[in-house]
């Protein structure tokens, strides 16, 4: 299981850097999304991974540590609203700037421009 | 329990409570009603902070159990000498930096004081707080507020550097919670005082797993202190922002150099047994890179807001390097200078602000316009501040820079450090003297008769801040014995059986 946990959160990682290493603010924020998602699961398994163990002491001698889902809980909320800001301040962005690129304005690419020439 | 033992939740409660006021209709109606509110709520922040500095430094260290809570697990609020005094420097800067805005600023969105308000209390609770977790919380508090206040007014320009400023720090965020998933995985606490005992315990296996989550932290951190290289974004969202909201960040880049100090000079400082300074080798290089590079950015900065935001930059490399010097007295020589350098590059941006609202379509760019109804005036505290900023005598930025200096006399670092926090000077005072010529003397003979008056507000918030700077020098005994103090209080950090004694008292 630990094994499966881990592949999954590193290649959620991994998709999520890959899309913000994109300059574009839409590809960003699915990028954070993925990202914050994986955040989640790593902040989740950093208290160990349990099975069929309840995370408040109801008297069994079994249970899973609290704090990482006290602490997932926080994250959580946190991520939701910077996403939302986000994806808001990326809509006005592209209203006042005319694109979506990071930077204002899109790139010239030089071969591009060469090929017009 | 009387309200003398709630004073170290206060700078965290009466912002927030005042924000929440300030947003129900009838005072969000009103700009006079929420101008009085702010100011009001800003001076009892002030007289809380300064009785918070008293209680320390009669009785020492303070610990607020949230809840009543007992540490590891329950949070705590721990006040020392040194966040005491950074709970103090931003109400002082808050209260400025209103007073500025009242006379016109805050008219260009809404709720701008709720946003003031909301800012302060993530800056004082990361000053205050405990444990690494509620630093994460109340970083998120500051830099949601942040996003706002920055783009307040709107406009392309701050959206786009809004931007920037936004996903660089969700990036940074998304870090933080990694690196404190990693230190919870190897340390199974967040405590500061609990991880401290627990760092020098650690088993061969978890050092590396350990090493990583603390130097994750330091690239975080580093994005909120503008280190080099993750300072890019700085002079673009400083200048583009409006002047007192870019007066107020200029704490903003302190609490992640307050968190460096906190978490890698302390925690995983000379106690932490095999991860020692961990931090150290990497923070040297960058600390005087921040320096030089800093320093030619001044150098080539076409306005003096751009300037003032690479004059912020090279501060924080001269901090990072009190950092590294790694010694009580280099600490506290630290803190001193963090101290000046935040009331001065505040009071400058304040003072751009003014120029920009006089020149007119020059704004603060180094060209030729038409003269300042006022310039005579602005000019005098352009010197004053120059002179503070540059780091000559008599101002309190000599003193700062000087105390450094001499911490790092007898160390063989002073081949590295004397001339990179020398020179950065001298590149200052040439920039600043250019900025100073260009502004108030060349100009194209008209008289400018339309431009705005500055307004009394204006000139007083001004005032605060600059005033400080001479009260710096002539009380310079008893402000660098309560640096000493901070710095002692910093160096010998707290373990978790005297936190719970303290909390007990």
């Amino acid at each position: 299981m630990e094994l499966i946990y881990a592949v999954c959160v590193g290649f959620m990682s991994a998709c999520g850097i890959f899309m913000m290493l994109r300059g574009h603010t839409f590809t960003l924020v699915i990028g954070l999304t993925l990202l914050s998602y994986a955040v989640n699961l790593f902040l989740f398994a950093s208290g160990g991974l349990s099975i069929g163990a309840p995370a408040v002491l109801n008297g069994s001698e079994h249970y899973a540590d609290p704090l990482p889902q006290a602490l997932v809980l926080t994250a959580i909320v946190i991520g939701f609203a910077m996403t939302a800001f986000a994806v808001i301040l990326a809509m006005r962005g592209r209203a006042d700037l005319g694109n979506d690129h990071v930077d204002g304005e899109e790139p010239v690419d030089p071969l591009a421009r060469e090929e017009k020439a | 329990m009387g309200l003398l033992d709630h004073l170290i939740i206060l700078p965290v409660l009466i912002p927030f409570f005042v924000a929440v006021i300030l947003l129900f209709p009838r005072f969000s109606a009103s700009l006079p009603l929420q101008r009085a509110v702010t100011l009001s709520a800003n001076l009892l922040l002030l007289l809380v902070a300064l009785s918070l500095l008293l209680t320390i430094r009669q009785q020492g260290v303070q610990v607020y159990a949230l809840g009543n809570w007992s540490a590891p697990f329950g949070i705590v609020l721990v006040a020392d000498a040194f966040s005491a005094l950074m709970v103090c420097l931003s109400a002082v800067l808050g209260l400025a930096v209103t007073l500025y805005a009242c006379a016109g600023e805050d008219k260009t969105g809404v709720f701008f004081h709720p946003l003031i308000m909301f800012q302060l209390m993530g800056i004082n609770g990361a000053f205050l707080t405990g444990d690494a977790f509620n630093l994460f919380v109340f970083f998120e508090v500051l830099l949601i507020a942040s996003y706002s206040l920055m783009i307040h007014g709107g406009g392309k320009q701050r959206v786009q550097a809004n931007i920037h400023y936004v996903f660089l720090n969700l990036i940074g965020s998304s870090l933080f919670l990694f690196a404190l998933g990693t230190l919870y995985g190897t340390l199974g606490t967040l405590n500061f005082a609990d991880m401290a005992d627990k760092i020098p315990q650690l088993g061969a296996n978890e050092l590396l797993l350990t090493k990583s989550g603390a130097l994750l932290l330091l690239a975080v951190f580093g994005l909120k202190a503008a280190m080099l290289p993750l300072h890019f974004w700085l002079p673009k969202a400083y200048s583009t922002t409006s002047t007192p909201v870019a007066a107020l960040f200029a704490i903003m880049t302190k609490v992640g150099i307050y968190s460096i100090w906190r978490v890698h000079g302390v925690m995983f400082g000379d106690q932490a047994g095999e991860l020692a300074n961990i931090a150290l080798p990497w923070l040297w290089p960058i600390a005087i890179l921040t320096i030089v590079i800093g320093a030619i950015a001044v150098l080539a900065s076409k306005s003096l807001r751009v300037l003032c935001s690479n004059l912020v930059i090279v501060s924080v490399g001269t901090l990072l390097v009190s950092i590294c010097l790694n010694s009580q007295q280099a600490t506290s020589a630290g803190i001193y200078y963090l101290v000046h350098s935040t009331i001065a590059c505040a009071a400058m941006f304040l003072l751009a602000g003014l120029i920009q609202q006089q020149r007119g379509k020059a704004e603060d760019r180094f060209v030729s316009a038409r003269a300042m109804p006022q310039a005579a005036k602005l000019g005098f505290i352009f010197v004053l501040l120059a002179i503070a900023l540059i780091g000559m005598p008599p101002l309190s930025g000599f003193i700062g820079k000087a105390l450094i200096l001499q911490s790092v006399y007898s160390s063989s670092h002073m081949l590295w450090v004397w001339p990179a926090i020398l020179v950065s000077g001298l590149i200052s005072l040439v920039a600043l003297s250019r900025a100073g010529s260009s502004l108030f003397w060349r100009s194209n003979g008209e008289k400018n008769s339309s431009a705005l008056q500055a307004h009394p507000a204006q000139f007083l918030a001004l005032a605060i801040l600059v005033s400080l700077l001479p009260v710096m020098v002539i009380f310079g005994g008893a402000v660098t014995e309560y640096a000493e103090l901070a710095a002692e209080q910093l160096n010998s950090g707290l373990s978790l059986q005297q936190l719970h004694e303290v909390s007990q008292r």
